[in-house]
């Protein structure tokens, strides 16, 4: 029998210690799980929450440790540090764990908005009982009895451990791996509203459906990669175009295919039609932790597989991505204008932060040497996305604030004279407004200069031109929602700004206090950046 | 491009002219035509489609859970049998792995009785 025949096994080597904040996401998720099986109902929403804390502090500090303790890359000279890991299925090199730490910190931030009960008069935003139709008798039965569904810690943590894996993925497998394991739980949490349900699932659908294409069409694209290579592995696809051993067709159409399923991750333009859907109709603490967290774990793994397995063919895939980029902005500063949900609006917004991001992709510059003054296009990229998540969460977390009768009050009609309510509310929504319009003493100005810069000197500076009329674009409609809150007389009623617990307003204060710290003193985080380095190969 | 795969094509030619001619010509020169409203339901055994129960159909949603339990067991068991067959070969390591996913899948069992999956009603 040939199954007999086989060789020798050899157990794979694994640094337990250095994957050790991945294993320690995924053992918190395991135990959430285990909690919403045993734990009485009454107790389980302290205890979730602590625990999904707890992990996500935990996992930080081993992220430090991992980091501190991790040596020089023996590919020297490229400024790379770390190593791969896991039978060179997971890289934990400097991008990896300058991600995997600012995902955990902007997760925790994140699940104090999930946490969040106040608002809802002593319950979570999430639906009570998602499996009750809604406007059915099971459904008002369940509010009145005041359930929550806890399950949604355990989510966060299972989509928070597989964006560490996607963003450190040193082959396609573990990253498609990654991408699901993200992916499935966020599907979910989209669904889970407890106002406006309808348009909560239908969101979910939409992301369903399209994420799952997308995830196809991904899947489709390593095969044909794998067709020209023979590998999964990042280096073994990087020889395999170096050498021109395969045939060239595989390897565009597989590049082509992957791109298509990364880009739609990041929400560009073309594939960014259900972001503002999804955007609008997820719990506001979801979106906000898509939007930070999910766009950062999409470009480094865009990042990575771009730069280091299909660097060589960068002649080939260099022009779309300026196409795309400049779709991107245009589609995102423009559409905009147009919208009068809040919600929406920042959806649009954030497709025209990824054009911006995206203009650093295309130039892939490399910095020389770490030394200098200079940031390369990977490190550019990571202080751009530590700059937008942080303003972006701050942003979602005043959504939820702003409120009426029926829940969060998204119309822009609702928040004319908001600044007359609330001068602290407003006043820390025009400063992420700001933030996201690039005015300078924010860190929206800091990082668009550092994504500008890398792009410039990698010669795409048509790019940085078309950016910057973009940006002036944009800063309209975000000047104009601020002049709707302080210089308009509110409709009607007008808006009213329900007072949170500690733990939204500790999100905004921690938003506000990082959008003005990057804006005033970047250095210590674009230091970090640097020294983060470039992937290893 | 050798000539020996010419017959391959001739044949492969011939192939689909008779499935095409078999499906859309045939049927219709030589078939009879009778009306039957049956004919234009949606396929039923031969049945006619009774109406729809309450709610438009739509299966129980009982029916999902058990589908996802017997994915579980079932991805389980086909991770089991070559480790049982190789079992010898590979010692402690991949029994310790094993276990691990074994206490993983049953995480996910335990949840789904905790919370009353498996009672049907």
């Amino acid at each position: 029998m040939t199954l007999l025949a086989a060789p020798a096994f050899q157990a794979p080597n694994l640094a337990y210690g250095r994957l050790s904040p991945l294993l320690i996401i995924f053992g918190v998720a395991l135990v959430g799980v285990v909690v919403e099986a045993f734990a009485p109902r009454e107790l389980r929403y302290q205890i979730q929450s602590l625990l999904a804390l707890a992990g996500l502090v935990v996992a930080f500090i081993s992220d430090v440790l991992v980091a501190s303790s991790s040596p020089f890359s023996s590919s020297a000279g490229t400024g790379a540090f770390g190593g791969i890991e896991a039978q060179g299925a997971i890289a934990v090199d400097g991008p990896a764990m300058f991600v995997w730490g600012i995902l955990l910190v902007m997760t925790l931030v994140s699940v104090l908005l999930v946490a969040e009960r106040r608002l809802e008069g002593g319950l979570t935003a999430f639906a009570g009982q998602a499996s009750a139709l809604p406007g059915t008798e099971a459904e008002r039965e369940a509010s009145a009895r005041g359930i929550e569904h806890t399950e949604v810690f355990p989510l966060v943590m299972f989509a928070v451990g597989g964006m560490m894996l996607f963003a450190s993925a040193n082959d396609f497998l573990t990253m498609f791996v990654g991408l699901e394991v993200f992916s499935l739980p966020l599907y979910l949490l989209c669904g889970l509203a407890r106002r406006r349900r309808l348009i909560s699932q239908e969101a979910a659908m939409k992301y369903f459906l399209l994420g799952a294409f997308s995830s196809a069409i991904f899947v489709y694209g390593i095969a044909m990669v794998y067709g020209f290579a023979g590998s999964f592995t990042f280096a073994d696809v990087d020889n395999a175009i170096s050498s021109r051993v395969g045939a060239d067709g595989l390897l565009l159409l597989g590049m082509g295919l992957m791109g298509v399923g990364l880009l739609f991750k990041v929400s560009a333009a073309p594939f960014h039609s259900w972001t503002p859907d999804v955007y609008q109709g997820a719990p506001t603490a979801i979106t906000a932790f898509m939007s930070a967290c999910t766009k950062l774990a999409a470009f480094a793994a865009l990042l990575r597989v771009f730069y280091v397995a299909l660097g060589g063919a960068r002649w080939d895939w260099q022009p779309v991505v300026w196409i795309v980029a400049i779709i991107t902005m245009a589609v995102g500063s423009v559409i905009a204008i147009t919208q009068t949900d809040i919600k929406r609006l920042l959806a649009y917004s954030t497709i025209a932060h990824t054009g911006f991001l995206l203009t650093a992709f295309a130039g892939a510059y490399q910095g020389t040497i770490v030394l200098t003054n200079q940031v390369s296009s990977l490190q550019a990229v990571l202080f751009y996305l530590v700059a937008y998540g942080f303003s972006s969460i701050g942003a979602f977390a005043v959504v939820t604030m702003v409120r009426d009768s029926s829940g969060e009050a998204t119309h822009l009609s609702r928040w004319a004279g908001l600044g007359k309510e609330s001068p602290v509310v407003a006043g820390a929504m025009a400063l992420f407004l700001l933030s996201f319009a690039g005015i300078p003493l924010t860190s929206g100005f800091t990082s668009k200069w550092a994504v500008f810069t890398a792009a410039w000197e990698g010669g795409a500076w048509p790019l940085v031109i078309v950016a910057v009329v973009m940006s002036l674009v944009a800063a309209f409609f975000y000047i104009r929602i601020i002049v709707l809150m302080f210089f308009s007389d509110p409709v009607g009623e007008g808006p009213t700004v329900v007072l949170p617990s500690m733990l939204t307003s500790a999100v905004v204060t921690v938003g506000a206090a990082v959008t003005i710290l990057l804006g005033v003193v970047p250095q210590p985080v674009l230091e970090l950046a640097r020294h983060a380095g470039e992937f290893v190969r | 491009m050798s000539y020996s795969y010419a017959p391959l094509l001739f044949f492969a030619a011939i192939g689909a002219a008779f499935a095409v001619f078999s499906v859309v010509g045939a049927g219709a020169l030589a078939g009879p035509k009778r009306y039957n409203r049956a004919k234009l339901e949606a396929y039923e055994c031969g049945i006619q489609p009774t109406p729809q129960a309450r709610g438009g159909g739509r299966i129980p949603i009982k029916y999902y859970l058990t589908a996802m339990l017997f994915i579980i067991f079932d991805i389980e068991s086909v991770f089991l049998y070559p480790f049982a067959v190789a079992f010898d070969k590979m010692g402690l390591f991949a029994l310790v792995e094993m276990v691990l996913f074994i206490i993983t899948v049953f995480v996910a069992y335990a949840y789904v009785w905790r919370r009353g999956g498996l009672e049907w009603d």
